[in-house]
């Protein structure tokens, strides 16, 4: 820290590290207003009348976001919500809404990272890819933590990667010397049961590509695209000791699915980590369903655990809000004055793909950059209104821009961890002028909502 | 010119990450996810070598973005594009009534588009969205 400005971070992963020295570059701190086709500058008494009006003007307006502010931020916008009678939504509705719906329908045994970082001794890393997603959480929680009772599986990565490294080097020296270039055998996956031989604890990849997380793991497990609920269905019934009359499933060897089942019932604590290769991909929440169907046969034989990979800091944070308010987790709609939750007619891509918005609240997201064509195109067609610190694609088509201040950054917070923990985030460096947290910016939309409802009640 | 008939994965990096942190309008944040990570044999099928402009088709759209050799193979018939605006020309609107759109696993064509441009983030929005 240097005059409230950040020159160097520690501990972070490389995507915190970047949020941390990178925060104060493409932001605009003052308020902007669309007129005639051009976004410009405007007071933040001006923009905030201005979101109020859209707001209290639509008859079925969307509120999505949530998941990169704080819980205390989503409160007020669930407030918010009931009060214009809007649709209110947050991230999970494209990351990992359908494990939700899986987890409502089957039930889910997990646990806090804690537990998993001192006692895991089998890690299974399933569609999802760790190293780029999640950079810090295979050294902090899983496979290369030191546990009181597992020790980390550092030194066995080091041993195996030099002793690759050793062997190429072999192969090129050969080469130059034969002054001939060796053919050599395309690389072969080592079967499990030498892959997974040792006693320390284990980490298993299974994925669609090789990713990086992958290439740390002691076993990578190659699943052909949209097939992840064949070689979960394959696993249950090898598990329960059932015959499978085929050789292959998804594109893997019945003897290597085998050999992995025997793995995972010999484990003491396994652990399964989904990610949204399984939400996503075809199947969506069945593939979800097996794979908290399989934990739950493993269990019958040792003690397994399964828990989601959720993607923004605080998306955790947004599900618990939103369901300790209204009772459902995301995808709410208060249009009939109560909460109503039916996801696949009341999530945010449905409405908008059937142009049923009449505008738009977007609070720290970009649905614009992650979100299909046809209900980008929605979105933008209708009024719409961003608060965001960053100045991002959705911003620049926005009606309405409030710029606000980064929560654990620039101003304080709760937050939820991907296990359902509560961290409390501090304030770092004063926000520039003129920005204010994205609670009180809710609260004084909500304050002229409620004065503009008054005088129309007034005027009737 | 070639064209090959692939599985289109949408995803995230690491870059994708921490070019998001950066901006959305700045360098990084567009030198990482207006890619396509192709196999290295299907990029001999295609005849195109790194940073050359690919196009990809789907049933949803189309869209120009740069051709990266992939470290991930072999993956051949499979590629990858990062989560982003580009990725987003692409993928299926469809939720199956669950609310959730199929980004992963899609059906696509790729062929070289040597005269195209790869847009910028504010191009992009001009042409698809008449915004900005």
């Amino acid at each position: 820290m240097k005059n409230n400005v950040i020159t160097s971070v520690k501990n972070a992963c490389a995507v915190g590290e970047a949020k941390f020295l990178n925060y104060s570059n493409h932001r605009r701190p003052k308020p902007l207003i669309r007129k005639n086709g051009e976004l410009v500058e405007a007071s933040l008494d001006k923009a905030i009348q201005k979101s109020a009006e859209i707001l209290a003007g639509a008859s079925y307006p969307i509120l999505y976001g949530w998941s990169c502010t704080s819980c205390e931020a989503i409160r007020v916008g669930l407030e918010l919500a009931e009060e214009i009678g809007g649709i209110i939504d947050n991230t999970s509705t494209i990351c990992h809404g359908p494990s939700v719906l899986s987890i409502q329908d089957v039930g889910m045994a997990s646990c806090t990272l804690g537990q998993l970082r001192h006692r895991a001794d089998l890690i299974i890393y399933w569609g999802s890819n760790p190293w780029s997603a999640h950079p810090r959480h295979i050294d902090r929680y899983t496979a290369f933590s030191k546990g009181r009772f597992q020790p980390s599986a550092w030194r066995g990565y080091l041993s195996r990667l030099s002793a690759t490294l050793t062997k190429k080097r072999l192969l090129r020296a050969t080469s130059l010397i034969l002054r001939r270039k060796i053919s050599v055998p395309p690389e072969v996956d080592r079967s499990p049961s030498y892959a997974l031989a040792r006693k320390e604890r284990k980490m298993i990849v299974v994925d669609v590509r090789r990713t990086r997380s992958a290439e740390l793991a002691d076993y990578f497990l190659r699943v052909e695209p949209n097939k992840d609920y064949e070689l979960l269905q394959a696993l249950r019934m090898l598990i329960r000791d059932e015959e499978l009359d085929v050789d292959e499933v998804a594109g893997v060897p019945i003897s290597v699915l085998e050999e992995i089942a025997d793995v995972m019932v010999g484990c003491e604590l396994g652990v399964l980590f989904f990610g949204v290769g399984l939400t996503m991909s075809q199947g969506k929440l069945r593939n979800v369903d097996a794979a908290l169907s399989l934990v739950r046969d493993i269990n019958q034989r040792t003690k397994f655990l399964i828990m989601p990979m959720r993607g923004h800091f605080n998306v955790t944070g947004a599900d618990t809000v939103f369901t300790w308010q209204t009772g459902f987790p995301y995808a709410v709609d208060f249009s009939h004055g109560y909460p109503r939750y039916n996801p696949g007619e009341t999530s945010v891509i449905d409405i908008l793909c059937r142009g049923e918005a009449d505008a738009g609240l977007i609070v720290a997201s970009d649905p614009v950059a992650h979100f299909p064509r046809e209900a980008v195109q929605n979105l933008v067609n209708n009024p719409l209104i961003v608060i965001d610190p960053h100045v991002s694609a959705t911003s620049l088509t926005a009606d309405v821009v409030i710029p606000s201040a980064f929560v654990g950054i620039e101003t304080e917070g709760t937050a939820y961890r991907m296990d359902h923990v509560p961290l409390p985030l501090k304030k770092v460096v004063e926000p520039p002028e003129g920005c204010l947290p994205d609670t009180v910016i809710l609260q004084r939309i909500l304050h002229e909502v409620r004065k503009l409802k008054k005088r129309e009640g007034e005027g009737n | 010119m070639p064209k090959l008939k692939v599985s289109l994965l949408t995803g995230r990096t690491i870059s994708q990450g921490q070019g998001k942190e950066y901006g959305k309008l700045s360098e990084e944040y567009w030198r990482s996810v207006a890619v396509c990570e192709i196999d290295p044999e299907d990029m001999k099928r295609l005849e195109i070598k790194e940073g050359n402009n690919v196009k990809l088709t789907t049933g949803f759209g189309s869209a120009v973005v740069r051709a990266v050799k992939s470290s991930r193979g072999p993956h051949p018939g499979v590629v990858f594009i990062p989560y982003g605006p580009w990725a987003n020309l692409l993928v299926n609107p469809r939720t199956h009534g669950t609310g959730m759109p199929s980004l992963k696993g899609l059906s696509a064509e790729i062929e070289p588009a040597p005269g195209e441009q790869v847009l910028s983030l504010e191009d992009l929005m001009k042409k698809h969205y008449k915004r900005e």
